[in-house]
């Protein structure tokens, strides 16, 4: 009998068997923080008088690959809003359940009333800060549109940190460096926003998606685009093409074994 | 983003301000892993006078090298209509939670007791919320501001663990080295001498005296614009609340775009 301090406590291993090490091995580690595999790329998005417009491609990549040309990334949730959604397409497709499910329940309601742009992005920015809080990031830019309870434009930016900012003109992605100097020429300061007609925020938008096709590798000529207003309600169309693309200065490169040809 | 790309293959090329080896750390692999904070940039001034202070800070958003919108309030009023006022600056999503955490247990103290919560009682909480993330902080600085018992203007300033201690002038943030030297010189008058008053440390110095509401508004204004001169996170526009007997005021003024 062992009675040194050791073995106090400690089953006799000739009665009982020896401890099972196998327990003391370091697990794999639990991996929670990811890296975006099936991406969306930007959002764009401009306030006008009357209310906002939105667009977003329709391409899923997956790394350098075009691999899914029908993924519709703007969301919209009831009359009021709509969410454009860039980076990872899985946790888009979560978001899009939690929203469906906050849908539901919010119809339970029988007050009638209804999260307007403002709540769905304070909403959202919740769950986004409390993801990256556990380190388990939903690895997404997310552009919220819409109007806010007082029926005015509303537009907000969340992403997989939890950070949320507001401006007349938003873009995520590639388009924060190619599209917003260009929708910044629109709508500079809160106080142009009430002269800016639909006309020019549409036209500003569809210039932007042009100028990201040309430029960003991880895009497509083919995408959708919503106009929310008061007035006129959600309008999406998510079949639209991109159109009078110029291409005419891919003659004058030379070199990148591009041959000389007559 | 400077540290979490949105898409894959972050061969990322911008500077990160991530500690050496974080990466390796986590999961043993070089690249694609999660960093949970950023410096959304930025800067914030307080000074107190006699029966008022002022909280100031730049309305300007960053990440890296982008501007994230140019109208971004980080100034907040705290608890019902009292007068306190929380500014926080680093990272803004932080900043935020943090400032809502105020707010709520300003409201809360406000129902449990039925009175307004007292800046000391304030400051002491929220150096008790910062802390108790000590081990995974709110990357923000903090000041907060309002009128002491004896309506006496006070700023309580704060590092990311939560320590604190009043202070009559404060500037934090991004531009903090470049505006704090100003205003121990225009505030406190440091390293400033009557001339003609003696020959070398015979010299007396400038007697400290109050400074009035308009005076304060200045240096806070010539403070920030000149912080926007040579520091490329501040800018585009300048928040300022001002709180004294009379309630808060708040003001924005532009600063420069570029």
């Amino acid at each position: 009998m062992n009675h040194l301090p050791q073995a106090w406590g400690r089953p006799r291993d000739d009665v009982y068997g020896p401890y099972d090490a196998s327990y003391l091995q370091s697990r794999l580690p639990q991996t929670h923080t990811q890296s975006p595999i099936v991406t969306g790329t930007s959002v764009l998005a401009v306030k006008f008088k009357d209310g906002v417009v939105i667009a977003a491609d329709n391409l899923a990549s997956y790394g350098s690959l075009a691999r899914f040309t029908d993924v519709k990334r703007l969301r919209p949730f009831n009359s009021k809003s709509i969410v454009g959604i860039g980076g990872d397409v899985s946790d888009m497709q979560y978001l899009d359940r939690l929203l469906n499910s906050l849908d539901v329940t919010e119809n339970y309601s029988s007050t009638g009333h209804s999260l307007n742009a403002k709540n769905l992005h304070t909403y959202l920015s919740k769950v986004m800060y409390k993801r990256r809080s556990d380190i388990n990031p939903l690895w997404n830019q997310m552009l919220v549109a819409g109007l806010d309870g007082n029926d005015e434009p509303f537009l907000s930016s969340v992403d997989l940190l939890g950070t949320t900012f507001s401006s007349p003109t938003l873009a995520t992605g590639f388009g924060a460096h190619l599209a917003q100097p260009l929708l910044r020429k629109v709508a500079d300061d809160e106080s142009k926003v009430a002269d800016i007609t639909r006309e020019r925020a549409v036209e500003a938008v569809k210039e932007c998606m042009k100028v990201l096709f040309y430029r960003d590798a991880r895009s497509l000529d083919r995408y959708s685009i919503a106009v929310v207003t008061k007035e006129g309600g959600l309008e999406l169309k998510e079949d639209e093409q991109l159109e009078g693309q110029s291409w005419a200065f891919a003659e004058t490169i030379r070199g990148y074994g591009r041959t000389q040809e007559a | 983003m400077t540290q979490n790309d949105l898409s894959l293959g972050s061969s990322v090329s911008l500077p990160s301000s991530k500690p050496e080896g974080y990466s390796e750390m986590l999961s043993g692999m070089k690249e694609h892993s999660f960093y949970p904070y950023a410096d959304n940039g930025g800067s914030i001034v307080g000074i107190s006078g006699s029966d008022f202070a002022v909280l100031a800070g730049d309305t300007r958003s960053t990440s890296g090298y982008s501007i994230n919108s140019r109208s971004e309030p980080k100034v907040f009023r705290v608890g019902d209509d009292g007068r306190i006022a929380l500014s926080v600056v680093g990272f803004a999503a932080d900043g935020k939670a943090l400032a809502e955490k105020l707010d709520t247990t300003c409201n809360m103290y406000k129902y449990r007791h039925g009175k307004t919560i007292s800046l000391t009682a304030c400051a002491h909480r929220l150096s008790t919320l910062l802390y108790e993330k000590r081990f995974f902080p709110y990357q923000v600085q903090a000041i907060l501001m309002g009128l002491d018992e004896d309506g006496r203007g006070t700023l309580y300033s704060y590092d990311p663990a939560g320590s604190y201690k009043k202070d009559q002038c404060r500037a934090v943030g991004a531009a903090a080295s470049l505006m704090m030297p100003f205003l121990d010189n225009q505030v406190q008058f440091n390293n400033q001498h009557l001339p003609g008053s003696g020959i070398g440390i015979a010299l007396k110095e400038k007697p400290k005296e109050d400074l009035s509401k308009d005076a304060v508004m200045d240096l806070v204004k010539d403070a920030f614009c000149n912080a926007t001169e040579r520091h490329i996170e501040v800018g585009d526009g300048l928040q300022m609340m001002l709180v004294s007997r009379d309630g808060i005021e708040e003001m924005f003024i532009p600063l420069k775009r570029d």
